[in-house]
């Protein structure tokens, strides 16, 4: 019984120490601030996600999912289960893709607002929305009533 | 994991970036121990090489020091605390770490491993499901990756507008 | 970065090893771990790291931005190519058969090179050019300021 306990406990851990460190990107995201901040926590929980599906796909003993040169395929050797690389794989190059999407709306927000804080932009949209209503408000407002 | 709680902390972007690059590094030591080569090496070139660069021209183009944070994180805290817990409770059903028997490892994965070799032949099997197999699959992520392109072109090129100012005036002298 | 002798004379020896490295990676991807993916990236990181040390306009010379743009849709393009060529000639879209009837493993393995070729090209285009529009943008700081 206290085998099998620890047995599961340590078959597990791996799960959970990615799943902390999902979460970790998580709080980046949510609790800070700064654009390239968020991005970094982003690309944190990514790799968390990744290290979980390949950590999966992995068979205890088992090799690098290729077969030897001579196409001699040795029955006794288990590979590990190649699916999960190739899903991850193009899910890095993927990744980075949308990481440099993201990083070019940073550097165009940062050109517009001239800051690439969270409050800082939406102080300045109150000031614009409260302009605007300021300059429209009135036309607006009339013909509301 | 040491690299993450140190991302939360530090305040110097530029550090954050060195940090990340190390992270990745890291993992892509670790995508070796299990097993997937090809991930590892993506990581490193992809992780270690290209995100560091691309991170470090978008300091250049912004800022390098971030605000300390306005509000108190309790409420960010809260929520990740219960969604990793969800998290976590899920994972108590899944299969032990290498478990041979899982249900991963029953139906798909030993098909692929014998049709293989005499359907095409090719040593390496994870090029063989990614170019083949799952053809339409890379077909999207090439795709993807191609919009992906367009996109940052699209917001940040002036190289095409530079061109057609100099252009200009050639035109006008 | 003017005054970085070691760097530059390092950059010069190192950018074509990377790039034959990459090529290496491209073609040898069936036998050992590597593809059109990795390969990409690893041709882009030899250009940008020539790019960082001497300058941009250096290595716009070899690429300029216009082939770049050209060369990721050309990637796509020969990714589609091969499959809809297989559904010309009377096979399910992507089945590599197509490429030689005869010999089927054949056909996989020329299908398997050309649209890793067809994923490299594009994902090196794509790298550079995002690489081009960044470094196309003024710096708000200055190089001495790091």
């Amino acid at each position: 019984m206290q085998g099998a306990n620890w047995e599961y406990l340590v078959g597990h851990a791996n799960y959970w120490l990615f799943v902390t460190l999902m979460m970790t990107g998580l709080y980046i995201v949510v609790a800070r601030g700064n654009f390239v901040k968020k991005i970094i926590g982003l690309n944190i929980f990514q790799s968390a996600v990744i290290m979980l599906y390949i950590s999966m796909g992995k068979v205890e003993g088992g090799t690098a999912p290729i077969f030897p040169l001579d196409g001699e395929i040795d029955p006794a050797i288990t590979y590990t289960n190649p699916l999960p690389h190739v899903l991850m794989l193009t899910a890095i190059v993927v990744g980075i893709a949308t990481t440099s999407l993201a990083l070019a709306l940073i550097v165009r927000i940062r050109e517009e607002y001239d800051t690439i804080e969270e409050q800082d932009i939406w102080e300045a949209e109150q000031e614009i929305s409260a302009r605007e209503r300021r300059q429209y408000g009135e036309v607006f407002g009339e013909a509301g009533k | 994991m040491a690299i993450g709680l140190a991302a939360v902390r530090t305040r110097s972007l530029f550090a954050l970036v060195m940090l990340s690059g190390g992270f990745s590094l890291i993992s892509a030591a670790l995508f070796v121990t299990l097993d997937a080569v090809d991930v590892a090496f993506t990581e490193a070139a992809v992780g270690a090489g290209i995100s560091t660069v691309l991170m470090l021209g978008t300091l250049a183009l912004t800022s390098r020091y971030e605000r300390p944070p306005a509000h108190r994180p309790w409420l960010p805290l809260f929520v990740v605390t219960v969604t990793g817990a969800a998290l976590i409770y899920g994972t108590l059903d899944m299969p032990n770490f290498g478990d041979a028997n899982a249900p991963a490892m029953q139906h798909v994965m030993p098909e692929y491993l014998a049709r293989e070799p005499h359907e095409i032949g090719v040593p390496n099997i994870v090029t063989a499901i990614l170019a083949s197999y799952r053809g339409y699959d890379t077909l999207g992520e090439t795709a993807v990756v191609f919009t992906a392109g367009i996109g940052v072109v699209a917001l940040l090129a002036t190289l095409a507008r530079r061109r057609r100012r100099r252009d200009g005036e050639e035109e006008e002298s | 970065m003017r005054h970085h002798l070691i760097l530059r004379v390092i950059t010069k020896i190192l950018a074509g090893t990377i790039m034959l490295f990459a090529f290496y990676v491209q073609f040898h991807g069936d036998y050992s771990p590597g593809g059109g993916f990795q390969a990409g990236v690893i041709l882009a990181v030899a250009f940008i790291l020539y790019g960082l040390v001497f300058s941009v306009e250096t290595v716009q010379q070899v690429m300029p931005p216009w082939l770049v743009h050209r060369a990721m849709a050309l990637g796509l393009l020969l990714y589609a190519g091969t499959g809809v060529f297989s559904l010309l000639t009377g096979y399910n879209f992507l089945d590599y058969t197509a490429l030689a009837p005869h010999h089927p493993e054949h056909g996989q393995e020329l299908g398997i090179l050309l649209v890793e070729g067809g994923v490299g090209i594009t994902v090196t285009a794509v790298m550079l050019s995002i690489y081009y529009a960044f470094v196309g943008r003024t710096p708000v700081i200055g190089d001495e300021e790091w």
